[in-house]
């Protein structure tokens, strides 16, 4: 199979990096190379982050490129915005409608754009938005939003949900797993 | 055999735990951090965060001349901390076998610089080995304890962010556990005095022609033959970028041992094909290594020094194809990192704003103290000269300039390197005042106990430095603690020890609000009534304020209920939540 390429975007301290590291495992319990790679240190601190998840016959690179992404998966409106350059035309992004407002806005320096995803929908992008940090607070903690993002990157992907419900269960406390599988739900049927 | 997905780092950790090391000692630096903090789950392996880079290798030497397999990890500038004890190792050799990966950061995610490390590799005499992948990781780093007791070296492992940062499979083998080697008194080749060093050196350069057989033959360096109208020569991630853009449209020399690099196989390589590429990040050593050997290439023409590389990079420089995609152009605002909520940081920043002094910065999360709207940070080097360069500062300025300056250092990193600043400044009679933001843990590189906490890297309570009373060993009769949360406490205190003429020590000590253990006030609200939308309270640069409507507005997820930015608000309009 040729290699499918998913971009994980959002803000350091949102948890993209266990919504990947869930899609790893469960991309190589498929079967398939599998490629993650994930940023560390300075951009945690609130800054814009990203995850590269590349998974097919054989993967290479462990990162994606400006217009290889099949889908984007992101956790905020603005980073939305600033990684759309690294999705394929015909790819898909699954954004949540959180905003948070990085430190020029708040500073009052700069504005933060509107109808983010109204613009990218009308550019011809194909766009799935769904308010994820509200959906998690449904699910029991605000924290599960990654949860609730990675389930609509499921229900759009040739995997069964068991397969995904089983990997939350290995990879989340499990304290949190009723809540992660709730979120993981909520995600599922947008 | 069932296939794990591990980190770069976590494999590197793997291929030691099978390799029978026992003992581990490292400095947290990213992204060289999560070997370590991997290779302590393995309870056959004995790990430690040492003080700083040179004493990690130092103790992973003595423990290799004490007869076990020992490895030492750090980041690229961290080799330049170990460059001292790495050169004359190099001389010396190993008994067990030892290893010391380096972690390079091309595109500085999270570095002051973006050095070559292989540059260590060429000037100390050792070899080097540069894993493309999670599962070469592993390989390479068992590979390393062959060469590094076949040759009687230590031998470099070299990584870059995308290798240690990256997951892929590694299948898992058994650990193979060695008995210690016999260690025999041999001053000859362990006592490095210019006698003895000029025969060590003499085996270095017959050891060094011996490894460039090793690389010539030995099928660490491989020949992939494809589309022969063009061929590459890469190494680590330059290769899989390679791999990905080009595919069989090209054959490769895969490097797997970029130090000493070989030159009959290149010489072979390229006879094979119709013109040679080279691909390497950073600086041009593979390049200049073929055109001093005669062999025609193209590198640096094509690629820049600068950054990381991608499969776009190399599919432009050499196919001039680009993907198409779609763009938002305008109001994307940039998202930099900041000070998170709570950080205890924020109350010393925001204490020495408007008392105009020349901040001379450090190495770590209060970097971000430099950014707008905090911006008291004046000048960051690398780890420690903080101190030291405050010294200077103010050695050539005069003393009124002194009084009008401090240095600003984390716990950890005033221990890594910023002791023996101090010492520079009591010993040579400076009155400097130094700040030690002791926030209990090494912050940036993601919470890493370290000698100031208390702790072990297991978490077990071990003795911590007293850094008052190590700040009066060394000749400082000023010593104050502050809670930075406190910022007109911070702030006086500051202003007074500034007054003296004597140099003094402040610790601003409040434990980072990150670390679990720690509690919280409850988050603080705004009251709309008093507000009057003057912002005053934004130039704190704390993630959860914002304005909203023309008031300010607090974000109750994100805040912690320092209360700091309430020191901003003159109008009283900031209070705790349902007051």
């Amino acid at each position: 199979m040729a290699v499918t390429n998913i971009l994980i975007v959002g803000v350091g301290g949102q948890g993209t990096l266990l919504a990947s590291k869930i899609m790893g495992k469960v991309y190589l319990e498929q079967g398939y190379d599998v490629k993650v790679s994930e940023v560390h240190g300075m951009s945690q601190r609130g800054g814009s982050v990203v995850t590269y998840v590349r998974f097919g016959d054989k993967v290479w690179s462990p990162v994606i490129d400006k217009g290889e992404a099949d889908m984007i998966i992101s956790f905020e409106e603005l980073e939305s915005a600033r990684w759309l350059s690294y999705l394929k035309p015909e790819g898909v992004l699954i954004s949540s409608t959180q905003k948070l407002d990085p430190a020029p806005v708040i500073m009052g320096k700069e504005k933060y754009p509107e109808n983010i995803l109204n613009k990218i929908s009308d550019m011809g992008t194909s766009v799935i938005s769904l308010p994820a940090d509200k959906l998690a607070e449904e699910a029991g903690s605000p924290k599960s939003a990654n949860i609730v993002l990675l389930g609509a990157a499921a229900k759009r992907q040739d995997i069964p949900k068991e397969v995904w419900v089983e990997a939350i269960k290995t990879s989340v406390p499990p304290k949190t797993l009723e809540i992660n599988l709730r979120a993981f739900d909520l995600g599922y049927r947008r | 055999m069932a296939k794990t997905l591990l980190l770069g780092n976590e494999a590197v950790a793997r291929g030691l735990y099978e390799a029978g090391v026992k003992f581990v000692s490292a400095y947290p630096g990213t992204p060289s951090t999560e070997i370590t903090e991997s290779a302590v789950k393995y309870d056959e392996i004995y790990c430690e965060w040492a003080p700083n880079e040179k004493v990690a290798f130092e103790a992973a030497f003595g423990a290799s001349l004490g007869g076990a397999r020992s490895f030492c990890a750090m980041k690229h500038v961290g080799l330049n901390v170990a460059a001292d004890p790495l050169y004359t190792a190099s001389y010396i050799g190993s008994n067990a076998g030892l290893v010391c990966a380096v972690a390079d950061d091309p595109g500085m995610h999270s570095s002051q610089n973006e050095q070559d490390s292989r540059r260590h590799a060429i000037a100390s005499k050792v070899p080097m080995l540069e894993p493309c992948d999670s599962s070469e990781c592993r390989d390479y780093a068992k590979l390393a304890y062959r060469i590094s007791e076949d040759f009687d070296t230590p031998v470099l492992l070299r990584l870059s962010t995308r290798i240690s940062h990256s997951r892929s499979p590694v299948e898992l083998y058994d650990r193979e556990e060695l008995p210690l080697r016999r260690y025999e008194k041999n001053v000859t080749k362990n006592v490095m005095m210019p006698a003895m060093a000029r025969i060590a050196h003499k085996k270095v350069e017959e050891r060094l022609i011996k490894l460039k057989e090793y690389a010539e033959t030995s099928g660490v360096n491989r020949i992939e033959w494809g589309d022969k109208k063009l061929g590459i020569i890469a190494a680590g991630s330059s290769y899989v970028y390679a791999k990905e853009a080009l595919g069989d449209g090209a054959s490769y020399l895969k490097l797997g041992m970029v130090n000493p690099l070989p030159v009959d196989l290149i010489k072979k390589f390229a006879e094979g094909v119709d013109r040679v590429i080279v691909v390497e990040e950073l600086d041009d050593i593979i390049e200049s290594h073929c055109l001093k050997h005669g062999i025609k290439v193209v590198g640096k023409e094509l690629f820049s020094f600068e950054g990381e590389f991608s499969q776009s990079i190399i599919r432009k420089a050499i196919l001039g194809e680009e993907l198409p995609c779609r763009s938002i152009s305008e109001g994307v605002t940039a998202r930099p990192p900041m000070l998170c909520a709570g950080c205890p940081h924020r109350g010393l920043f925001y204490a020495l704003k408007g008392l105009g002094l020349y901040v001379s910065g450090d190495i770590g999360c209060y970097s971000l103290g430099a950014q707008a709207p905090l911006a008291q940070i004046d000048s960051v080097l690398c780890m420690g000269a903080s101190v030291s360069g405050l010294h200077g500062f103010n050695t050539v300025r005069g003393k009124e300039q002194a009084k009008k300056s401090v240095a600003v250092i984390g716990d950890s990193t005033f221990v890594h390197s910023g002791i023996t600043g101090l010492i520079d400044i009591s010993y040579n009679q400076g009155i400097s005042t130094v700040i030690v933001l002791d926030n209990s843990i090494t912050g940036m590189t993601g919470h890493q106990n370290n000698p100031a906490n208390g702790l072990t890297i297991k978490g077990d309570p071990t003795a911590a430095v007293d850094l008052e009373a190590l700040a009066k060993a060394v000749g400082y009769r000023s010593v104050r603690v502050v809670d930075p949360y406190d910022v007109e406490s911070t702030r006086s205190t500051v202003l007074e020890e500034l007054s003296k003429d004597e140099p003094s020590l402040i610790i601003a000590r409040r434990p980072c609000a990150l670390l679990k253990n720690v509690r919280h006030s409850a988050p603080l609200e705004v009251d709309r009534d008093k507000c009057v939308g003057c912002k005053a309270c934004l130039n704190v640069g704390c993630p959860a304020l914002s304005q909203k409507d023309g008031k300010a507005l607090i974000d109750p997820l994100q805040c912690l209920g320092c209360g700091i930015c309430g020191y901003a608000c003159k109008f009283g309009a900031i209070k705790k939540e349902g007051i």
